[in-house]
């Protein structure tokens, strides 16, 4: 005899569309009172995942959902327009069609959330998707360090997004953070916001760089209330790349900002997320603290390369109980 | 079964059953018939009779086990007598080697140990597999440890016999081995009770024990309910009595060992306040109120059941943590995805929702979560309680379920006074991002455990207990290891004299002239109470004769007004407590020396007195001024330990002074003794009310002179001269004194031990031993000071 567990009837899920994040004025009040307990934070991330698992079927669909999550992602020197139309190609049959078959979600339509790229390969991308609904995403700013002058960062976004970027993944001035100056920080990225224009702006925080989860935490809130669309962690450049407790003092930062402002900001952790497991770890991590609303690519994307290999070998394995090898899907 | 398509849309998480095959094949395996364990075997015994174990998740009988009786338990026993002498011998490496073996088969079949006691105890599988079960193999690998050292670390002390030990239903195989491992390192044999309830993995223990050849009779475990335990607390031939429960039954156990000899440990209920200030880490502290109150279904002693809430962020806190609430899975304890599992039996339920209903009743605002319970099995919702006062039902009485009462404050002054309002004093957990006002409120809240940011952290090697009604005694740690161990000496000590212990003065008779016929200056000293002599409330005296049967003079006649102003007294000293180790040695030293002009005058007292020859009455006087330099030594180097608990955080074990403590002096050497007992407590920081020698008060009246010209402040050292069995008695049932020594005869050294069940003081008497207060090593050192504190472990997390 087994009774069955009850699960939390679903979640408060807003029925109008999302809209935008506009911004709102630079509140330091606000800033001062962050308080953010390094130990508390890693217990709650250790728990969280011992706490939740998602077997069988809900697995599938976790992980389906976790690939339509997906920015594709390819930033390396090397890039050359082939190797951008071989990812465009990947983000538009993330899963092969026998596996999706096998799943009941053929006509679904699942692709990933974005194609992720340097600003020079945004005509690429753009071509190789025209048609499929899958936004560019460009990284901008002198993308990973930031470090070039305000005027050439501005017009690299407006180049980006003239050339079809949707969106554009900003890095921040980590100067700005580390010497406490949130006016600078905050006009900064509410300037990269006004260059986007229709654009959505992620907002890299390139927290490996930011020593502290207080100063992550304050960081994540001044690029909100400067009309910041998503807040990210890494621009996969520093030494760390996308943490747990980093994840989670950031998606705090979000919900507060919900409580206090009513806007939904979006969360990506980009870099170091390889596996199938570390991808449920960060949905669970999501549906726990932010909830339903935030595994929707609308508020919640990977920033990844290598990850959706190994989601597709998992699926593979849930179709035919056999563990899958990563050459039996076409590379991206 | 949903489909892939509809979770995709859903995104619910779905069950994740762990299997329960193998537990259950292990119960089939047995018939579902579970006997004790008793000499290494499982023995069947006439007239079983049975009771059932049941699955909380369903209410279905999953065993039948044996109701132990005294047939069962004097085997028990028995065995564990016997195998006493062989046990204790044994090389600490010897018995390291079954402790390590232990430890290792527990984590090889810890799956088995995880989802056999979810099963028996409805806990939620996560818990039992990545905390109770852990920590069980933790405690073993520890106390191998303390195993292998015992000689080296506790050099003077020695295992005391066979440890009967009861435990609870909430953590059934950690309280085992909470109880079992520091027994066995220290060299003890066991006769352990588990709760009626949960008996199955002490059970399945017992098979590990037959694994591992653990010598026959070492351990031995018996089932059954009360009257089992009962059973074992009555056994004349066990020594120690190690239990954990409620603090009803504490008492009862309390009551019943009195003058037994039996040493005692009690770990007993909880009232915990949770105390958010308002720069905490909010988010942080709302995970823990998760931790603190909705772990093991509330059913933790140390549950942080009473939140106490700063003003200016209790409406936030409450509003985060309602939100929380909603995301809280509850149902089948084997579901690995679930927070919350089942109650352990219908009665708790039921208690648990009287005591909601009562609150409810009384006026305060209950919310749930809106989610719906499971419709079979023994489940009851996180439930916050807002619109508590201090004063309700529900802010005293330890639930024992996932039921929170909040509370708010203005100060931080005021936050300590809140989470003291409370018979209790098990643990305690505050939260503040200001290291400053952290550490300032640690010491000040009255438990056995502080937890910092954080909340039910348990470690080995970090001690376990309470304060106050919580109990006394330690659980892990070194603190703990002494719970299992005696001082040498104590085996050795002749009982009293008759003669010695009916030595009681005799009623005004003689006459108040000298020799002469010419009357004395009267110079009757009163009592010492505050720094001031003061008539006694009876307005009564007793006569004090010389050795030779001549009257001497008089002295005051203290009764239980007088304790009553002098415990008074000592609380509005509480400064002392306080002062530095610097100060206190100072004035231990200014003590000794101001004896040491007098030692002439003392010496002729006690030659007169007790008629103890020059060379005698000399050695007396010198050897109590030499014990105050020995204790003043001491003032400032008892320190207390950082322990090396395994994640990144400072384990402080601080010993704390008592607060009031109360000392009963014995007839024999009435200078030495009396300096003997007072010096080490007032040198850890207590505040003493002491009743010296009934038959010779004059040498502690003596002392009043010394202690006003040595700056010993006023009421840390009070002395009510009088009856002692009767002052003693008073002491004993005061619920503000937290402690009493007292050395006298056994009988009196009865009425201690059960007057205390009151409050549940800690006491410590002498079981009618003569001490002999010249010999250094027993009248002297570790123990005096061991027993002049409690440890509070405060547990801080670091990391920015």
């Amino acid at each position: 005899m087994r009774t069955t567990s009850v699960d939390k009837p679903k979640a408060i899920h807003s029925p109008e569309e999302p809209t935008r994040n506009t911004g709102i004025p630079l509140d330091t009040g606000w800033l001062k009172q962050v308080q953010v307990n390094k130990s508390a934070v890693e217990r709650r991330v250790a728990t969280l995942i011992a706490r939740r698992t998602v077997k069988k079927q809900w697995q599938a669909a976790w992980l389906l959902k976790a690939v339509s999550c997906i920015d594709l992602t390819t930033l390396a020197g090397d890039d050359t327009p082939g190797k951008i139309h071989r990812l465009c190609a990947k983000a538009r049959h993330p899963i092969r069609g026998d596996l999706l078959e096998a799943l009941g979600v053929a006509d679904l339509g699942i692709s990933v959330g974005a194609v992720c790229v340097y600003p020079t390969m945004v005509p690429h991308a753009v071509r190789a998707l025209e048609g499929s609904g899958i936004p560019v995403a460009s990284v901008a700013t002198a993308f990973p360090t930031g470090l070039s002058p305000m005027k050439l960062r501005l017009e690299e976004i407006r180049c980006a997004v003239g050339e079809g970027a949707a969106e554009i993944d900003i890095v921040i001035t980590r100067q700005h953070v580390l010497t406490g100056d949130w006016q600078a920080l905050y006009d900064e990225v509410a300037s990269f916001r006004e260059a986007c224009g229709e654009a959505h702006l992620k907002a890299i925080l390139a927290t490996a760089e930011l020593a502290t989860l207080r100063n992550i935490q304050r960081a994540s809130l001044v690029a909100m209330m400067a009309g910041a669309d998503f807040i990210k962690t890494s621009t996969g450049k520093e030494a760390e790349n996308a943490t747990l407790p980093v994840s989670l003092t950031m998606v705090r930062a979000i919900r507060e900002y919900r409580e206090r402002t009513g806007r939904n900001v979006g969360f990506k952790p980009a870099g170091g997320i390889r596996t199938a497991k570390d991808a449920m770890a960060w949905l669970i991590l999501m549906k726990e603290e932010l909830g339903r609303d935030w595994l929707e690519p609308e508020l919640f994307r990977f920033g990844a390369s290598t990850l959706l290999t190994d989601i597709e070998r998992q699926l593979e394995h849930h179709v035919t109980g056999r563990y899958s090898a990563a050459y039996r899907h076409p590379m991206g | 079964m949903s489909s892939v398509r509809e979770i995709f849309e859903t995104m619910e998480y779905g069950p994740a059953p762990e299997s329960a095959d193998l537990a259950l094949g292990w119960l089939e395996e047995h018939r579902h018939t579970f006997h004790p364990f008793i000499n290494g075997e499982f023995p069947r015994f006439m007239d079983e009779s049975y009771f059932e174990s049941v699955d909380p998740r369903n209410g279905q009988s999953i065993a039948r086990i044996v109701q132990c009786g005294d047939m069962e338990v004097n085997a028990a026993v028995a065995a564990a007598k016997a195998a006493f002498a062989s046990w204790s011998a044994l090389p600490g490496h010897e018995r390291a080697r079954y402790l390590y073996a232990l430890a290792r088969q527990i984590q090889k079949h810890s799956r088995l140990f995880a989802v056999l006691e979810s099963l028996d105890n409805g806990k939620p599988i996560r818990e039992s597999r990545d905390i109770d079960i852990p920590l069980v193999a933790r405690h073993f690998y520890h106390h191998a440890g303390w195993a292998q050292l015992r000689n080296e670390t506790f050099i003077g002390y020695e295992p005391i016999g066979v440890c009967g030990q009861i435990i609870p239903w909430n953590f059934p195989l950690l309280m085992l081995a909470w109880k079992i491992a520091p027994a066995l390192a220290a060299g003890n044999t066991v006769v352990l009770k588990p709760a009626e309830y949960t008996s199955l993995t002490a059970l399945l223990f017992a098979e590990v024990l037959q694994q591992i050849s653990l010598p026959p009779g070492v351990v031995n475990i018996v089932t059954g309910d009360g009257r089992t335990g009962e059973l074992i607390v009555r056994h004349r031939d066990v020594q120690k009595i190690a239990f954990t429960g409620s603090t009803e039954v504490g008492r009862i156990i309390r009551r019943e060992t009195a003058g037994t000899g039996k040493k005692l440990s009690l770990e007993l209920g909880g009232k915990s306040p949770f105390i958010v200030f308002e720069d905490a880490d909010l988010d942080a502290a709302v995970e823990g109120v998760v931790d603190a109150i909705w772990f093991n279904q509330g059913q933790v002693c140390c549950a942080g059941s009473r939140l106490l809430l700063q003003e200016s962020v209790a409406a936030k806190m409450l509003a985060k943590l309602r939100h929380r609430m909603e995301n809280l899975r509850i149902g089948d304890p084997l579901d690995k995805g679930i927070d919350v599992g089942a109650i352990v039996a219908p009665v708790q339920l039921q208690r648990i929702r009287r005591l909601v209903e009562q609150g409810r009743a009384e006026g305060a605002t209950c919310w749930q979560p809106s989610w719906a319970l499971p419709q079979e099995g023994l489940f009851y919702p996180p439930t916050l309680f807002t619109d508590v006062e201090p004063a309700s039902t529900l802010a005293q009485v330890e639930i024992f379920g996932p039921v929170l009462v909040t509370m708010t404050f203005r100060t931080p002054n005021e936050a300590v006074e809140l989470a003291n309002n409370t018979t209790y004093g098990l643990a305690a957990s505050l939260w503040t991002e200001n290291i400053n006002l952290a550490l300032d409120i640690a010491p000040k809240l009255r438990s056995g455990v502080v937890w910092v940011n954080s909340t039910n952290l348990f470690d080995a090697a970090s001690g376990f207990g309470g304060y106050r009604e919580s109990g006394f005694g330690r659980e892990g740690g070194n603190e703990g290891m002494y719970e299992y161990l005696v001082p040498n000496w104590e085996r050795f000590l002749p009982a009293y004299e008759k003669t010695e212990i009916v030595l009681s003065p005799q009623p005004l008779a003689n006459s108040q002239h000298n020799a002469g016929g010419e009357p004395l200056i009267d110079r009757s000293p009163k009592l010492y109470i505050g720094a001031k002599q003061t008539r006694p409330d009876g307005g009564y005296s007793f006569s004090v004769e010389n050795a030779d049967g001549s009257y001497v003079s008089e002295a005051g006649l203290g009764n239980r007004k007088d304790i009553r102003n002098a415990v008074e007294a000592a609380h509005k000293a509480e400064s002392w407590s306080r002062a530095t180790a610097h100060l206190r040695a100072q004035i231990l030293y200014y003590l000794a020396e101001n004896l040491s002009v007098r030692a002439a005058e003392f010496s002729d007292r006690l030659i007169l007195l007790t008629g103890a020859d020059a060379g005698e009455a000399y050695r007396e006087v010198a050897k109590s001024i030499e014990r105050l330099f020995y204790y003043a030594a001491w003032t400032d180097k008892y320190d207390g330990y950082v322990h090396q608990t395994p994640f990144r955080n400072v384990t402080l074990a601080m010993p704390e002074p008592w607060g009031v403590m109360g000392v009963v002096c014995p007839a024999e050497r009435p200078l030495l003794a009396l300096v003997s007992l007072i010096a080490p407590a007032i040198a850890l920081g207590n505040r003493v009310v002491v009743n010296p020698s009934w038959r010779f008060p004059l040498l502690a009246t003596d002392l009043y002179q010394v202690l006003d010209t040595s700056d010993v402040p006023s009421g840390v050292v009070n002395i009510v001269t009088g009856h002692s069995d009767e002052l003693a008695k008073v002491l004993a049932q005061h619920d503000d004194v937290a402690a009493l020594w007292y050395i006298g005869s056994a009988k009196g050294g009865a009425m201690v031990e059960r007057e205390s069940a009151g409050n549940l003081k800690a006491t410590w008497i002498n079981h009618g031993k003569r001490r002999n207060w010249l010999d250094d090593h027993q009248a002297q050192g570790w123990e005096y000071l061991r027993h002049a504190v409690q440890i509070k472990n405060i547990w801080v997390p670091y990391g920015e």
